[in-house]
């Protein structure tokens, strides 16, 4: 067995999952094996159904797989409860979303601290502050989600995902809702954030200029690995 | 950080948000801990104000009261060992007036020491002495208001009673002690010992009741002097009451009231609970997405969980405190604006007791229905931001927390019966509620799965109307519940009102005699006889001699000591009627034991004994019963045991002794006839001309008297029943809160799509009105089989139905859903399709 050091940052086996929905069940995904080293970028491209949020989903323990194991950080997350994912998240795992998904009632700061809250670190506030900074918000910590621009919201978002230095970073369309210069923007905070923190990024686009910015691009169709691209 | 420190942060940043989605639930529990504190702070001031007003009520320290016989020279000696005396005598009689009007009057006889607290007020202003002082023709006496009214006479006229004339020289405006004179059939009239006895009604074996007030020297104990007087006069049978007991019926009553209506209140915020458990499902799913991201980032369930119940127990305190300000502010407000007309004392305060007990069951009420909501907040997954559309997430909650739920409503029963006097009224208020919710929403089930199958008739109004009703996530089942719980409430008070109503107007004067007839003397019954059968159309009469006799013995064991052991509760307090009869009583139905005794019987005194009675006191068929009669102990082995049908209104006795002792004892005769209406007014004159000191009780008048209070009561049950209403439409109204952004952007594709505002107002008529109906019906079954309940096994008098309870019921039901629906779709009718369908 590996040490967790030189372990792979995500190792997924065989992955199937089905899903239940009132037309009976959908298989989503249909046996997906992937390794990513550690600090290694990674695109998952494919269109839309293909069933790449759905990979991403498990490999960040938000969805449990059908069959198949999932090792994340060298944990392996196959028989986790909920709140034992949970705990896991917030100590290995950052995750942006497409939609944001920031808290509506939190200000930015309290929104970027929430993690390390979570953690129980004391310091949560002050590197909260310290991640906005990193993503030139520190001025705007007490504005609410409601009164940010999607750029914004995007930047406070990822500052969120980061602020707790995760082993991985997940990202899923992080620029789905936003224009293209303010897209472009964000990409190049998170590949600064990311080449800072050495950490493994998961990204999840149908863009492929984006995906061209990675270190390989796995390509998804009908819930299948179709093709690797590695890039130099 | 703990969990517990983080849940609190979380929870105060979501109250940033405002109680926006908590105003129903905030509405809720206001609402049902404001009338749980309401009713019991208001009972609290009437019971404290009684407590501390006893002594004025009483007309001193003690009271002595006793029927029949006056006290002896030894006893009043004993009472003046302890301080002054004050005499009252209190007896029924006729009053006839000038003008040939004659009414029944409630007699109060009293000396010079009267009153000994407090004071008399007369209209015009005039001292004790002036008011009831006699001449050579007439004593004066001092009347109430209802009396002058009744006979049609002014101050100053003159009043024959008995066998003396009486002048009216003032209106008694208020009289310390007159509401601890319990139930009168006519109104009173003062005057003083002498006058009493000018009239000649004082007589051996009449209806007398003697009243000695004591105004202790020095303080004493009620029990010392109680132990002191058995010990000095073990037979003489006085019932004492002392200042803490001044009233026990009407401290009875309010406790009884309070009660019913704290288990009203309890249903209002029982009620109230289904919409703030309603209000707590509509917030979760509206943050739903922030659960989920705060799962995303690492929180676990448990601290999801906390965080939100927290936020919910802050909200629930909020009502809280305003629920309890409102509670503790009802016994202000009633002084306020009723104080002078409420003739029980009362001290307007506020109470911590009932506060506590409405906070207790506000909380506990909060938590039993915030719990399984939030244990479903909990199970809220991650993947929801991703795929809830697919796949919504419809955990139970994991079992702990279901039985953490089911020990809260397990607490409210608990709490309620534990504070209640009266446990099995309690038991069974909470028993009937919990079987009505449960039926209902059985009922509610079933009628959304036929309207589902229901024909539309091709209409595409009734169509949508009836999808609404059916779709998926409807509140229909909530409402129906929600509603009819207090519909249901409405409906029992109204058929059972309208069945003990149709058994007095209607059942019980065809059986019920036409005429009371008290205080007939021995030696007057054969010529009073003659008189009452010489009247026209007269029938079923029926004279029987009555006596009072005290139980002090159950098989040669004192009562003292039976109440200690398990038939203690079943020994009657105080005097009871008795009668002797030769030959079985017409209206007698022997249940057990051998048919009457020989018309020729002499013996032992044998005793024929109410079954119910007799079950009670653990007596059966040889066993020895003794009596006091008239201050003599009177031994009687039981012969049978006798069933009273107490439907039919005549005179009916628990004991029917066989004539011997009993016979030979001074007393009086009652009698009952019926007569034609026709007759009526010739009977009455011709028994009060010829008897004046026979008392005439009209059953007619008296059972419309009767039928005006019930009326009342119900009136005052049904108002009480409103806050149960009140609640069930917070909860409607928290339903169309909850759909109402659903129901905005129906409207509007419906409107893109070429809908009127005609057509979507009747498509929300058809809905809420039919849902209203459907609660209304739903209730009104339910409240059916509870009344039936009541009539049959408490009251023992048959279900009389009502259409007006029918119609009550169900067009409250549908009115009131009707207008809520409508002023709840009145945004969705007005919103402007452009408007909501532009991107933002």
């Amino acid at each position: 067995m590996q040490s967790q050091k030189t372990a792979p940052s995500i190792l997924i086996e065989d992955v199937r999952l089905t899903l239940a929905s009132a037309a009976g069940p959908v298989n989503i995904l249909n046996g997906v094996s992937v390794t990513v080293p550690r600090g290694e970028a990674v695109a998952l491209l494919g269109p839309s159904g293909s069933g790449k949020s759905s990979l991403l989903m498990v490999a960040a323990g938000l969805e449990t797989a059908t069959a198949g194991t999932v090792t994340i950080a060298g944990k392996r997350l196959t028989g986790l409860g909920e709140d034992e994912l949970a705990r896991f998240r917030r100590e290995h795992v950052g995750i942006v979303f497409q939609s944001f998904h920031l808290i509506p009632t939190m200000t930015a700061l309290e929104n970027v601290a929430v993690p390390l809250e979570l953690m129980g670190r004391k310091d949560a506030f002050d590197k909260a502050r310290a991640a906005l900074e990193q993503v030139r918000l520190g001025a705007r910590g007490h504005h609410y989600p409601g009164q940010l621009s999607g750029g914004e919201q995007q930047r406070v978002a990822l500052a969120r995902a980061m602020v707790h230095e995760p082993e991985i970073l997940f990202a899923d369309e992080p620029t789905g809702n936003l224009d293209g210069a303010t897209g472009a923007a964000i990409v190049d905070l998170i590949f600064a954030l990311r080449a800072r923190s050495q950490a493994t990024l998961f990204l999840v686009t149908h863009e492929v200029a984006l995906a061209a910015r990675c270190d390989r691009i796995l390509r998804m169709k009908d819930g299948l690995i179709v093709s690797e691209e590695r890039r130099v | 950080m703990s969990n517990l420190a983080l849940a609190f942060r979380f929870a105060r940043r979501e109250l940033r948000s405002g109680l926006s989605g908590f105003r129903v639930f905030l509405a809720c529990i206001t609402l049902g801990v404001a009338a749980i504190a309401g009713v019991g702070s208001l009972g609290e001031a009437f019971l404290t104000g009684m407590s501390e007003q006893g002594r004025v009520l009483l007309g001193g320290d003690m009271s002595l009261r006793r029927q029949y016989r006056p006290a002896s020279e030894d006893e009043l000696d004993f009472m003046r060992r302890y301080g002054n005396v004050s005499v009252n005598v209190g007896m029924r009689s006729m009053a006839s007036a000038p003008n040939g009007t004659r009414t029944v009057v409630e007699l109060k006889a009293v000396d010079d020491a009267y009153p000994m607290v407090g004071a008399v007020v007369f209209e015009p202003q005039m001292s004790m002495a002036e008011a009831l002082s006699c001449n050579d023709t007439v004593c004066g006496v001092a009347v109430e208001d209802a009396l002058l009214a009744r006979l049609g006479v002014q101050l100053g006229a003159v009043l024959r009673i008995g066998e003396a004339d009486y002048q009216i020289r003032a209106r008694t405006i208020s009289e310390p002690d007159r509401i601890t004179g319990g139930f009168t059939l006519g109104p009173r009239v003062m005057l003083s010992e002498a006058a009493l006895r000018r009239s000649g009604l004082v007589v051996e074996g009449s209806m007398i009741g003697y009243s000695y007030d004591i105004a202790f020297a020095q303080p004493v104990k009620t029990n010392d002097f109680e132990d002191a007087l058995n010990a000095e006069f073990p037979e003489a049978g006085f019932r004492l009451r002392d200042t803490e007991n001044a009233m026990p019926d009407v401290s009875r009553f309010i406790r009884q009231a309070t009660m019913f209506l704290s288990l009203v209140g309890l249903t209002a915020l029982v009620i109230g609970g289904v919409g703030a458990g309603q209000a707590i499902n509509a917030f979760i799913d509206k943050r739903r997405g922030a659960i989920a991201i705060m799962k995303a980032v690492g929180a676990d369930g448990s601290l999801i969980f906390l965080t939100y119940l927290i936020l919910v127990m802050i909200i629930a305190t909020i009502g809280l405190v305003l629920g309890l300000g409102l509670g503790a502010a009802l016994p202000f407000v009633v002084g306020y604006f009723f104080g002078a007309d409420i003739p029980a004392p009362a001290n307007y305060a506020v109470y911590s007791g009932p506060l506590i007990m409405a906070a207790a069951f506000g909380i506990l009420t909060a938590l039993a229905f915030a719990i399984l909501p939030l244990a479903r907040a909990r199970e809220i997954n991650a993947a929801a931001l991703f795929r809830d559309l697919i796949s919504p997430s419809s955990a139970r909650g994991r079992w702990p927390y279901r039985i953490a739920a089911t020990i809260a409503f397990a607490a409210i029963v608990i709490l309620s019966v534990t504070l209640s006097r009266y446990t099995n009224f309690t038991l069974g208020f909470l028993g009937g509620s919990a079987a009505i919710l449960i039926a209902l929403r059985f009922a509610g089930q079933g009628l959304k799965y036929l309207i589902a199958r229901l024909p539309h008739g091709g209409s595409q109004v009734v169509r949508l109307a009836f999808g609404n009703l059916t779709r998926p996530g409807t509140q229909s089942v909530q409402v129906i519940v929600a509603l009819g719980l207090g519909l249901s409430l409405l409906a029992v008070v109204t058929l059972t009102e309208n069945s003990v109503q149709s058994e007095i107007a209607d059942q019980l004067p065809d059986r019920a005699p036409s005429f009371f007839f008290v205080d007939v003397q021995k030696a007057d019954v054969d010529a009073f006889t003659k008189t009452v059968i010489a009247t026209p159309t007269t029938a079923e009469f029926n004279a029987t001699p009555m006596l009072r006799a005290r139980i002090v013995k159950i098989k040669g064991v004192p009562v003292e000591d039976v109440r200690k052991g398990p038939f203690g509760r079943g020994i009657p307090d105080g005097d009871r009627g008795l009668s002797y009869a030769r030959k079985k009583p017409k209206n007698v139905t022997i249940v057990e034991g051998p048919e009457w005794w020989p018309d020729t019987y002499e013996g032992e005194e044998l005793v024929s004994l109410e079954a119910d009675d007799a079950k009670d006191m653990g007596l059966a068929i040889g066993d020895t019963i003794t009596v006091n009669v008239l201050g003599r102990d009177i031994d009687a082995r039981i012969f049978n045991l006798q069933d009273i049908d107490f439907r039919d209104g005549g005179i009916d006795f628990f004991m029917i002794m066989s004539p011997g002792i009993v016979a030979q004892a001074p007393h009086t005769y009652v009698a009952t006839v019926r007569v034609g209406l026709e007759q009526e007014t010739a009977l009455f004159d011709a028994v009060s001309k010829a008897f004046p000191n026979v008392t005439i009780v009209n059953v007619r008048t008296t059972l419309v008297q009767v039928g005006e209070m019930l009326g009342m009561l119900a009136t005052a049950m049904t108002a009480a029943g409103m806050i149960t209403i009140l609640a069930g439409i917070l909860v409607l109204s928290g339903a169309i809160a909850a759909g109402h952004r659903a129901r905005m952007y129906e409207a509007v594709v419906l409107k893109v799509l070429g809908a009127t505002r005609g057509r979507l107002a009747a498509i929300y008529a058809i809905e809420y009105g039919l849902l209203g109906a459907l609660a209304g019906l739903a209730a009104f079954v339910a409240g059916s089989v509870a009344a039936w309940a009541i009539t049959t096994f408490v009251l023992e008098i048959p279900l009389a139905f009502s259409l007006r309870a029918v119609a009550v019921t169900i067009l409250c039901g549908a009115a009131g859903t009707l207008i809520l629906g409508l002023i709840g779709g009145f945004a969705a009718l007005s919103a402007k399709p452009a408007a909501r369908l532009r991107n933002p």
